[in-house]
């Protein structure tokens, strides 16, 4: 038996009956997470933004290589990241798990410096790839951990609003040194690599070391199993895992909605990367609103109810409104369902499973959806092709209409389930 | 450790990684700075003197003032004095009247142009391009040309590549939009994959043209044809075509080790016929479209390993054991103008 507690707070709220605000302050721990999760975004997207112009005019790659290395990002994160969290829990050491992932990038970070020609280059992009695949899951199993039940959205919420700023902070940064230096991709390889190591000496050096299965055994519970691959099978695990399934099925690609945009008429191509800093601004505002409303209302209604919010942006890229109007419209709801789902369900998976499976569960509600979404883009490109941007978007917002009202049924098993302290 | 000692070796580490990193963004840039202020290496001639005859039109490569501007030489002496035109391109080709020039304009909202310009190398009409330039290409009699690019996301995370190939008339006019659109015959089937990416035009005359098509993983050279809107598969295994001046026979690179890894040797083939020449001397791991120096000899640039950025021009016999000769330093995306 585990020790559980319902999964929203009463209206005997602890804060509240103190007196004290009813708005705690945010965990070190999360705080700590979130901003070596920001230096290490500075670092990968000063790269990314940086790295087609650096691959096809200094290194030359044309058509074939550079999409062998672009294709590499895909899949090969997703089977990382359930070794990476059977490691932590195995281990009970989220921490230098997570350590180790951070490090294999920061590591790749110096070879792409000396790396000419595809092969070199791919290595070094995949080994980034693994890193990140390794590191995730751990990270959010230490903000379960760490954090009260009744506030993990706002908690997760607060970490993908640091994690988000690095995001948007990286390109600037990188066109920032190129202007500075002209042609100066070196330059960005090298700060984007001092920002990678700052972000590992933070978590090496002051992330705290968060370790639950050995802290309820100090809390003199009964002692936890180890960790079972069996424990992620739990019962309150599985509609989670079923209902993000079908949900990301029907979640195609943000580069779909942007090339419906651009279908859209009017808007300029060199737009498109801004397409981007929209949605992540949007995304960084809305993250800890929507995550402390999760905490008030329930955090599976929000993950079901802000596929709502994909479904309007679906329409309102392909509506007959004016260009502005769409822009506008599609990248706040891009932004919106993001913040309503990518930490909201971290949140949810690690408290679904005994502790000893915490960082496990995560990782498999993550791969999930990102295996689900894979296939979505896959079957979109298809749909996209037969019938046209308009059509198809409507159809799968039509589909995502009906998902949505189906899982709805599921909202208060998952929120009502028992959960994991 | 305790957590003040942390602190402390924290803050240490990162005032080192910031010094570190400024003084490198500094020096690197003061360095820069004063590479781009020397004069070319090679000998400099007014534009005037170089124009008028044959001539190799190319970017020239070298790490100075003139890093990126269109430079031309004669054709009887390109180891001879350049002649600079004060236009820079990531890519150009050229043609007795004009010249198609993409550039790329970087920025927070980086954006790219095919900027075509006259004789006199000045503007006379700007397209904006939808991604990364990679190869352009003037018909022979200069009234089309043909620009790829890749589109990019903003991110090396997202989605899988993809190119962007269209005609338009030279200086504005009629465009056929991009060749995606045109419908694709493969082994006398007209076909419609999804994944289809093309690139690499070489232009026969003001209607007919070859280009690359890859799909599910093969490459194929097809010939393309205007008025009809049509791609036709000719062959397998090619890639970025290139057809010789005199129309008989088209260069292309193939990879002689498929499989996971990518190692381009150049083949010529014979239009009328259908047999390939493969230069197995010839350079291994090439990646550009080659350009025709005259019916026998092929021209293609090629990055020195040790200096990111510079390039040279090659020529190499269009025959089975022929040995490449460096024959422009610091050029590329070459273009013979007879």
């Amino acid at each position: 038996m585990y020790i559980t507690v319902r999964d929203r707070p009463s209206s005997t709220d602890k804060a509240a009956a103190s007196g004290a605000s009813t708005r705690p302050p945010v965990g070190r721990v999360v705080i700590v997470l979130g901003v070596v999760s920001l230096l290490t975004d500075v670092s990968s997207e000063s790269v990314s933004a940086i790295l087609p112009l650096y691959l096809t005019m200094v290194v030359g790659l044309s058509p074939v290589a550079y999409g062998l290395i672009d294709g590499l990002y895909q899949g090969v994160s997703a089977l990382v990241r359930l070794g990476g969290g059977w490691l932590s829990d195995a281990s009970d050491r989220p921490k230098w798990v997570a350590f180790l992932g951070y490090g294999l990038s920061a590591v790749a970070r110096i070879f792409l410096l000396f790396a000419s020609g595809a092969a070199g280059i791919a290595a070094v992009v995949t080994a980034d790839r693994i890193g990140k695949g390794i590191r995730t899951a751990p990270r959010d199993a230490m903000i379960s951990t760490s954090t009260p039940s009744e506030h993990l959205g706002r908690a997760f919420g607060v970490h993908r609003m640091l994690d988000t700023i690095g995001a948007a902070l990286g390109p600037l940064i990188a066109f920032g040194l190129l202007m500075l230096v002209p042609d100066g991709y070196s330059v960005v390889l090298v700060v984007s690599l001092a920002f990678a190591l700052a972000g590992v000496a933070l978590l090496g050096l002051l992330g705290p070391d968060v370790r639950a299965r050995r802290e309820q055994e100090k809390a003199a519970a009964p002692t936890p199993p180890p960790f079972k691959w069996r424990d992620l099978a739990d019962r309150r695990l599985r509609p989670l895992l079923v209902v993000s399934g079908v949900l990301g099925l029907l979640t195609v690609g943000d580069g779909f909605i942007y090339l419906a945009l651009l279908d859209h008429g009017g808007v300029n191509v060199s737009w498109f990367p801004l397409f981007y800093v929209g949605t992540n601004l949007a995304y960084l505002l809305l993250a800890v609103p929507i995550g402390r409303l999760s905490d008030r209302i329930g955090r599976a209604r929000i993950l079901v109810v802000g596929h709502l919010a994909l479904v309007g942006a679906y329409l309102c890229s392909v509506l007959p409104t004016s260009t502005a109007a769409a822009t506008v419209g599609t990248l706040a709801l891009l932004g919106t369902f993001y913040a309503a789902t990518d930490g909201v369900i971290a949140a949810i998976a690690g408290r679904l499973v005994p502790v000893q499976a915490r960082t496990s569960g995560i990782a498999a509600a993550q791969t999930v959806v990102a295996v689900a979404r894979m296939l979505a883009s896959a079957g979109f490109g298809l749909l996209w092709f037969l019938l046209g941007p308009a059509v198809a978007m409507g159809t799968v917002a039509a589909l995502l209409v009906v998902a949505v009202l189906a899982a709805a049924t599921r909202i208060s098993r998952l929120d009502g389930a028992e959960v994991t302290p | 450790m305790s957590t003040r000692v942390r602190i402390l070796a924290f803050m240490a580490i990162v005032v080192v990684l910031v010094v570190g990193a400024g003084v490198y963004v500094l020096r690197e840039g003061s360095e820069v700075r004063a590479e781009r202020a020397a004069e070319p290496a090679a000998p400099q001639a007014p534009v005037a003197d170089v124009a008028d005859g044959p001539r190799i039109v190319f970017r020239h490569t070298g790490i100075d003032n003139e890093y990126g501007v269109v430079a031309m030489v004669a054709l009887d002496d390109p180891s001879g004095p350049r002649a600079f035109t004060g236009v820079a391109c990531d890519r150009v080709a050229a043609r007795p009247d004009g010249a198609s020039c993409l550039v790329t304009d970087r920025g927070v909202v980086t954006s790219y142009e095919d900027k075509e310009l006259d004789a006199d190398w000045d503007e006379v009409d700007t397209t904006a391009l939808p991604g990364i330039p990679s190869r352009t290409r003037l018909s022979p009699d200069g009234t089309l040309a043909a620009t790829t690019v890749f589109v990019s996301g903003h991110s090396y995370m997202s989605t899988g590549f993809s190119t962007a190939t269209e005609v338009h008339e030279f200086g504005g006019g009629k465009r056929w939009g991009n060749l995606e659109k045109f419908q694709l015959v493969i082994d006398g089937r007209p076909v419609n994959p999804l994944d289809r990416n093309i690139w690499g035009v070489t232009f026969v005359d003001d209607r007919a043209f070859y280009a690359t098509v890859g799909t599910g993983g093969t490459t194929y050279l097809v010939r393309g044809d205007l008025e009809a809107r049509t791609l036709t598969a000719v062959s397998e295994h090619a890639e970025c075509p290139s057809i010789s001046p005199d129309g008989t026979r088209v260069a292309f690179k193939v990879d002689v080790d498929p499989g996971r890894k990518i190692v381009w040797q150049i083949a010529v083939m014979d239009l009328a016929t259908g047999d390939r020449t493969l230069l197995a001397d010839g350079p291994r791991g090439l990646d550009d479209q080659v350009a025709w120096l005259d019916d026998d000899t092929i021209l293609y640039g090629l990055p020195r390993a040790d200096e990111p950025g510079v390039t040279d021009v090659w020529s190499v016999a269009a025959a089975a054991d022929a040995t490449p000769e460096l024959l422009i330093e610091q050029a590329w995306s070459p273009t013979v103008v007879p």
